[in-house]
């Protein structure tokens, strides 16, 4: 596929060069190169704790002393007093750097340092998940003494503090190097662990009159805080579960006072981060650890397989660690290019899935006379699969659904399939809500556009403007990204959303306060499309600054006019753009066209000249020209009956708009055909299941949102098979030779389709509707998934689930009040099918909009209100006594 | 002979010496009132040509560190004033601001004016609560006296002074812990560069001088340069208060020219107490290497010390006659450092963690035969290997002691303390004990 890079700020400004001497040999590194990564890059290892290249430089640990010379005015070799902390200075011309390899003074300096480290560490490698992979374990063999010297009482801690339900701290292994709360503040932005108390403490624990200096949340129970005056220790509300040192339940409110309902998370604790995880893997000791992996394993029993995480459009790199068949953890990968080393808590633990209960293993079909599923060979399920879909084919015709988390290569094969054994354009990826607007933008501005902007563009970009996307719910990497360069002071975030929400408050956005429904006006008035309102000229200016990207969500398909709206502005500014999708396989989707209007490479099916480019690389005579229905268009027609057959990928019906309406529809469609991995909602309805390989059962390729390929092997060998297989055995059954065997034949057709200079479909330009007046009573629903909720790839790790937001409604204060409701008590919002209940968390935000998280516990929007965002809903106090 | 020369403490027997009305009767504001009308660069080079060196400990020269500040971008600067002493030993600064609290802030004014600052802090110990009301109450007379506060003696200069209470850290007397929690972080020392020259407090061009220093300025202005450099030795101009503590006949502060001999100083305070015969001292506060009976006539100057194996450091001259075990006294301070270590760096942190055990165990006559050694080692692990000066401060009084005292903490291994040196002999006041 098109893979080009055309991104023009890429060029930086050359560094100057600078020549050092390290260990007698001549090193040359850009100016501001720190020693220790200078002497990395000729090979010399000089052992660290608290430097990681990607956090700022502490100088805590001490434990990468080296002896430093420099030249001073005449050139004379000057000395530096005392060994020096290599990962703290800059290395200068003519500097000469000796380590431990050349410097009795630093080997003896290092080795006093691993002494130390150990004097309060103790020795439980046997039983630490650390152990075997554990940095101070290493550098204490490399760089330290054999014996140790200490015959006294070590400093102990009750453990492990449970600081999430996922995050667990063995105090007593910790170094105190701040990696942990370095990456929390500069990184992540979620200070959720800091340190506290003061000092070395006293042995065992005990008599030094206040807490040993530690990594900890502030919590009054675990440092023992007893407040002065008489009223003894001051009870405290408490969470449901043991975090205490001694078993008992942690407290609710931290020193600084309550945190309040906005951030608490499922657990009931202080929400801590999405990231939380990569200070497990940056810790370089035992002392955090994950509740999912803890005692699990030892690292040496691993066999580590580099992958790509399947949760978001991102493409993050992972390593999946596996033993005997059983993925036991992920790991973040190193792609400086994509993630850096950081990844999601999602992509980072949200693994079971792929081995629940409910994963299927064998063909099955439904038994004639009993209604039942029943499981059947390959070979008489494809068979029927095949019969029911040529009957389809004689009659009203099939249609396909693949969902959205394929990979390009699968996503590829439905395309032919569809169009050379289907017969039909009747096909969407889209399991979502969507529209025929966002498929003509997706065509025209997306399909075929290649590597334009990418995640160091971000980094870089003089101003961001989101638009539909709360990058640190749907796209956690990017969320970084724009972070790093807002924290560096390249980037002004700025976002059209009905709030501020945390995320765009730690990337210190500026809010284009926007009500659901009305982005239409409010980008057309930064484009000068209509006349731009005072409070925004200065933005419409700045965003024709050179250099400005566009940043846009799935979500504004909902908003008729959206996005010819935001066409014209991407234009009018003539500001780079990319879209941003929420699943794996939405950008490869595109590109080979899983869309009913839209054939691989960017092709318009309307084109005849595209069909005929296309049916020649397919070897076939000629391809359906009938425009397709999209995923409303199909499923409406499977209710009519104006379709027989449905092939469903992996689809969840609870994203559809409708999850009724697709209920009805597959309970109408006379045949389908469901390809998935794990039973679903579809099941039900389904003729046929094909069970299709989870992502580390096959190997494949998915498209990030940048466009930029995301290759990714396979980490068990198994019979199980890919999308692509299945329906190529499909298409032989009906003798049709779909040529998507192997990933090279697949690969080798996808090369064909590069470069199309034809027409492109027209960007659309669809009326913004009027945004219908609210009766009274009545407020606009805003609405979008959190990162960790109830989807599905989520599903079998408690854990994790602990550390979600708890869901709540936002209302703006004013409203809140009118209602007569406090933070905390509840509210019933009513729409068109039912109601939902969620304590309400006052926030600024318009008077006349209330948000619930789409499809969280007790929270499935489309499902149960049977609306989507921008619709009009009804709210009513819940008495607070019979809530509780 | 050296004599006193009280000019800090010249009114600390004054009848309520700590008012404006007494400060200013003794010619108090007077700088003030000539260095406002003065160019401020001028009262850079003074302070700089009398050769006044910080008093703080480090004795680095204060109108060169002034002169460091980059040029003013309109944006604020500061002086902070360090007054968290907390050294054991040293007992100058809350004294001085305990008895002419204005003399520390008429420094503040010129100083501030001096380097074109608008708001000044006095950042001090959290638990000198009698000094904090002193600092507070002076402030608030000086700005009602329109010394302080807008518009300055009607020359349009605006100053404001906070006088901030710490917690009670120890760290916190580093200047750039104190800075940052000054800024209401937690105080920790921070990685230079940059240096508060050039950003400080709130990243904003900084000067952290010690209470003394900006207190010995008025002087300077009203009395003029000649003057201050007619005390002192060639490098260690001025004049200063040497705080004696411990075994004399009168403790207490004595100020007098840099370059007096402890033999001087010691006479004046009456001696050792009566009966006994000095057995080590300190020249500047725990953190500096012991001295002996035979450094009685080191010139106490910023040279000398140094090259008599010690540091001038902040004068604060503790005496210890030979009823002391310096086994013992060590390992107080020890128990100091480690309790007082901040936590940032592992050699400061674990390594006090350690010495106060093998210190605790040699006091009880538990030792082994390789702790002597193990005590050096580990001394020597820390210092120069620590993140901040603090880290050195709890090795040197370790090397030392062993370096006269060997002897002593060999002992360690088979008798305590305690019964080679009688706790209760040692007591400098009756009814004191261990």
């Amino acid at each position: 596929m098109t893979a080009t890079t055309n991104s023009s700020s890429s060029a930086v400004a050359p560094v100057e060069e600078i020549t050092l001497t390290i260990d007698g040999l001549d090193v040359s590194v850009p100016k501001g190169t720190l020693v220790i990564r200078a002497a990395e890059t000729v090979g010399i290892q000089i052992p660290r704790f608290c430097d990681h290249p990607l956090l700022k430089p502490a100088g805590a640990c001490r434990q990468c002393l080296v002896d430093i010379a420099t030249p001073d005015r005449e050139g004379n070799l000057r000395p530096m007093p005392k060994p020096q902390a290599s990962c703290t200075i800059e290395a200068t011309p003519g500097m000469v750097v000796n380590t431990q390899h050349t410097s009795a003074v630093a080997e003896k300096a290092q080795r006093g340092q691993i002494e130390f480290l150990l004097v309060n560490h103790p020795l439980d490698c046997p039983v630490c998940d650390k152990g075997g992979e554990c940095p101070l374990q290493n550098q204490a063999m490399s760089n330290g003494s054999a014996t140790s010297r200490f015959v006294d009482i070590k400093r102990t801690f009750p453990k492990p503090i449970k600081i999430s339900t996922q995050i667990l701290l063995d105090r007593d292994r910790c170094i105190l190097c701040q990696r942990c709360t370095r990456f929390s503040a500069e990184i992540a932005g979620d200070p959720f662990i800091d340190l506290q108390g003061r000092g070395g403490g006293a042995p065992g624990g005990h008599g030094h009159g206040l807490p040993a200096q530690q990594i900890g949340r502030f919590d009054e129970a675990i440092l023992e805080y007893t407040p002065s005056g008489d009223q003894g220790p001051v009870e405290s509300e408490r969470t449901g579960d043991v975090v205490g040192p001694y078993g008992q339940a942690g407290v609710l409110s931290s020193v600084a006072g309550s945190i309040g309902g906005a951030l608490e998370d499922t657990s009931g604790r202080p929400f801590a981060s999405y990231f939380s995880g990569n200070t497990i893997q940056i810790c370089p000791v035992g002392a955090l650890t994950s509740a999912a992996y803890r005692f699990r394993s030892r690292p040496f029993d691993l066999v580590s397989t580099a992958s790509i995480a399947e949760h978001d459009a991102c493409g993050s790199a992972i390593r999946i660690d596996h033993r005997r068949g059983v993925v036991l953890r992920r790991l973040a990968g190193d792609d400086p290019a994509v993630n850096e080393e950081w990844i999601t808590d999602k992509d980072r633990f949200a693994f079971a899935w792929q081995t629940s209960s409910d994963v299927l293993t064998a063909p099955l079909v439904r038994d004639e006379e009993t209604g039942e599923l029943v499981p059947t060979s390959w070979s008489e399920a494809i068979g029927l699969a095949a019969d029911g879909l040529r009957r389809a084919g004689d009659g009203a015709g099939a249609a396909a659904l693949p969902g959205g988390r394929l990979t390009l290569e699968d996503a590829y094969a439905w395309s032919k399939f569809t169009r050379t054994v289907l017969g039909t354009n009747d096909i969407d990826f889209r399991a979502r809500v969507h529209s025929a607007e966002e498929a003509d933008f997706l065509a025209n501005r997306v399909a075929g556009s290649g590597l334009d902007v990418t995640f160091g563009d971000l980094e870089r970009a003089p101003r961001v403007l989101l638009v539909g996307l709360e990058p640190e719910e749907e796209a956690g990497t990017v969320f970084l990204r724009l972070r790093k360069g807002m924290l560096a002071g390249r980037v002004q975030v700025t976002t059209i959303a009905p709030l501020a929400t945390r995320g765009s408050t730690k990337l210190r956005a500026e809010l284009v306060r926007t009500a659901p429904g009305e982005e239409p006006s409010v980008l057309d008035a930064l484009a000068g499309v209509t006349g731009t309102p005072e409070h925004l000229a200065d933005l419409r200016a700045a965003l024709a600054e050179p250099g400005t990207v566009v940043l846009a969500g799935e979500r504004l398909a909902g908003v008729p006019g959206a996005l010819s709206a935001l066409d014209r502005l991407v234009s009018a500014a003539g500001a780079r753009f990319a879209w941003v999708p929420r699943r794996a396989g939405d950008r490869g989707a595109v590109e080979v066209g899983l869309l009913p209007g839209l054939l691989p490479g960017g092709r318009p099916t309307a084109e005849a000249e595209a069909r005929v480019d296309v049916a020649s690389v397919w070897g076939v005579s000629e391809l359906p020209a009938a425009p397709g229905r999209d995923l409303t268009g199909i499923l409406d027609a499977a209710t009519a009956g104006e379709i027989d057959a449905l092939v469903v990928g992996g689809i969840d019906l609870e994203d559809l708009p409708s999850p009724a309406q697709a209920e009805v529809a597959l309970a109408a469609a006379g045949f389908v055909v469901q390809l998935e991995v794990r039973r679903s909602a579809v099941t039900q309805h389904a003729d046929i299941v094909l069970p299709i390989a989870p992502t580390t059962h096959k190997s494949g390729t998915f498209l990030n949102w940048e466009g930029r390929p995301r290759p990714f092997g396979q980490v068990f060998t198994t019979s199980a098979l890919t999308d692509a297989r299945v329906l190529g055995m499909l298409a032989d059954a009906v003798g049709v030779d779909l040529g998507t065997r192997t990933l090279e034949d697949i690969h080798r057709e996808l090369a064909e389709f590069d470069g199309w200079e034809g027409p492109r479909t027209a960007a659309p330009a669809v009326e913004a509707t009027p945004v219908p007046a609210l009766d009274a009573g009545q407020v606009r629903l805003a609405t979008w998934r959190l990162m960790l909720d109830s989807g599905r790839g989520q599903d079998g790790e408690p854990h994790l689930a602990g550390t979600a937001y708890r869901p709540v409604a936002l209302l703006s204060p004013a409203t809140a009040a009118t209602l007569g409701l406090a933070e905390g008590d509840r509210v019933r919002v009513t729409g068109p099918d039912g109601d939902i209940v969620l304590p309400v968390l006052p926030t600024p935000m318009g008077d006349d909009v209330v948000w619930l998280p789409q499809h969280s516990p007790g929270s499935s929007v489309h499902r149960t209100l049977g609306a989507t965002a921008g619709a009009a809903v009804r709210l009513t106090a819940v008495d607070a006594e019979v809530a509780r | 002979m050296t004599t006193l020369a009280p000019i800090l403490s010249d009114i600390w027997d004054a009848p309520r010496s700590w008012t404006l009305a007494t400060y200013t009767e003794h010619q108090g504001y007077d700088a003030w009132r000539k260095a406002i009308h003065t160019e401020p660069a001028e009262l850079v080079n003074a302070v700089k040509d009398s050769g006044l060196r910080g008093r703080g400990g480090a004795g680095f020269p204060t109108g060169l560190k002034w002169s460091f500040l980059p040029a003013p971008d309109g944006g604020p600067r500061y002086l902070v004033v360090n007054a968290d002493e907390s050294e054991p030993g040293t007992c100058k600064d809350i004294p001085l601001m305990l008895a002419n609290p204005h003399s520390l802030i008429e420094g503040v004014a010129i100083t501030s004016f001096a380097i074109g600052s608008n708001h000044a802090f006095i950042y001090l110990r959290g638990e000198v609560v009698h000094v904090y009301r002193r600092l507070l109450a002076a402030v608030r007379e000086a700005r009602e006296a329109g010394l302080l506060g807008q518009n300055i003696l009607g020359t349009g200069y605006d100053l404001e002074v906070t006088v901030h209470a710490g917690a009670g850290a120890y760290i916190c007397g580093e200047e750039t812990a104190l800075l940052d929690s000054l800024e209401g972080r937690r105080g920790q020392p921070r990685l230079k560069p940059p240096f508060p020259a050039v950003a400080g407090l709130y990243a904003r061009p900084t000067v952290v001088n010690n209470v003394e220093s900006i207190a010995s300025v008025p002087t300077i202005i009203r009395n003029g340069v000649d003057w201050f450099t007619s005390m002192g030795t060639e490098k260690s101009k001025g004049h200063g208060l040497f705080s004696l503590s411990g075994h004399v006949a009168k403790p207490g502060q004595y100020e007098a020219p840099l370059g007096i001999t402890f033999r001087e100083l010691l006479d004046m305070a009456g001696g050792v107490r009566d009966g006994h015969s000095l057995k080590f001292w300190t020249p500047g506060g725990s953190s500096t290497p012991i001295l002996t009976a035979e450094h009685l006539d080191v010139v106490l100057d910023y040279e000398s010390v140094g090259a008599a194996g010690s540091m001038l450091a902040t004068r604060a001259l503790q005496v210890f006659d030979e009823t002391t075990s310096v086994v013992r006294c060590v390992s107080r301070w020890t128990d100091f450092y480690q309790h007082e270590s901040c936590g940032k760096c592992t050699p400061c942190r674990e390594g006090t963690f350690w010495l106060k055990q093998i210190l605790h165990r040699l006091e009880a006559g538990k030792g082994t035969e390789s702790d002597v050694d193990l005590l050096l080692d580990v001394a020597g692990n820390i210092e120069g290997r620590s993140f901040c000066a603090l880290g050195d401060a709890a090795a040197t009084p370790i090397k030392s002691a062993i370096k006269y005292f060997r002897e002593e903490f060999e002992q360690g291994v088979h008798t305590p303390a305690w019964e080679l040196f009688p706790y209760e002999a040692n007591a400098a006041f009756s009814g004191a004990t261990a």
